[in-house]
């Protein structure tokens, strides 16, 4: 049987695990950008475990609504990549210092 | 007792591509790892009776979002072993941001006071429970406006991302259709009256 703590505990590790992938690939902007779906994906574990565990509906509709706002914030993420890239031939994020001062 | 079995295998799956993800010296190879996370996630969430998410984040992550990473990664020319130097400088910043994560994440889970036993089993929904036509009757009754805002916030990102991508290159031989439509005769065809040359 499947226990809500079960649940909990594998979206702590995957949070932590993405967590520590953003620190470990902090140079490329796409690791980047996996990193953060990874981190909405364990998000999203947690709402649909208390969701189905309370029996309320209501935490599965937000995940699909997270589900649209981070198809759409990597649609726009890679767009920007794509023009980055063109502009300085290089995705590293030591590279993106003009607005230094 | 087969669920318990399935969930700790998916589970060991889900924790090892997610460590794949981000270990991975290949942006493609991390890629193809968040792709068997998001599949193995399914595999869970299908086990939680979530079935129209499941099949939601296969159709739209896996079918739409990494191909559109993989796309991405493929296209561009990246220096890899540039973008991998200092790759274990901040590591142990990393593992023990993790770690403290995991303990506090962990606090919480075991904590006696969160209105909700933690270590309840769940009840099986009867045999006639359709997910997908709840999860319908509550997103065009109490969500339509917020899923009506979802509609147009994928519409801004559609245009967002073509405006930014687009570009006019000079010296590009395009058609012009509004001009080709609106010509006249006059400017093409010009009749011009001269008199017949004389034979020699």
């Amino acid at each position: 049987m499947i226990t809500l703590a079960h649940l909990l505990t594998l979206s702590a590790i995957l949070f932590a695990i993405s967590i520590a992938g953003i620190f470990l690939n902090r140079k490329n902007v796409i690791l980047l950008l996996m990193c953060v779906e990874l981190l909405l994906l364990a998000a999203n574990f947690n709402f649909v475990a208390f969701s189905r565990f309370l029996g309320n509906l209501d935490g599965q509709v937000f995940v699909f609504f997270v589900l649209t706002v981070a198809a759409a914030e990597s649609a726009i993420g890679l767009a920007i990549l794509v023009v980055l890239f063109r502009s300085r031939r290089s995705i590293n994020v030591e590279d993106l210092n003009t607005m230094k001062g | 007792m087969l669920v318990q079995i399935l969930f700790y295998l998916f589970g060991a799956f889900l924790v090892a591509s997610a460590l794949g993800v981000i270990v991975a010296r290949n942006p493609v190879h991390s890629a193809l790892a968040l792709v068997l996370c998001f599949v193995t996630s399914a595999a869970i969430w299908l086990l939680l009776e979530a079935e129209f998410l499941a099949v939601v984040l296969v159709l739209v992550y896996v079918g739409a979002v990494m191909v559109l990473f993989l796309f991405v990664v493929m296209m561009l020319d990246i220096d890899l072993a540039e973008l991998r130097s200092g790759f274990t400088r901040y590591a142990w910043l990393g593992w023990i941001t993790a770690g403290v994560v995991i303990v506090e994440i962990v606090g919480v889970v075991t904590a006696r006071n969160l209105g909700v036993d933690v270590t309840r089993g769940t009840v099986p929904l009867p045999e006639d429970y359709s997910n997908t036509a709840e999860l319908g009757n509550v997103l065009y009754t109490r969500f339509a406006y917020p899923f009506e805002l979802a509609a147009m916030l994928l519409l801004v990102a559609i245009i967002a991302a073509i405006a930014l991508t687009m570009r006019r290159r000079p010296g590009l031989k395009v058609q012009d259709v509004a001009k080709q439509v609106a010509v006249r005769r006059e400017e093409r065809v010009r009749i011009v009256k001269m008199d017949p040359e004389k034979r020699p």
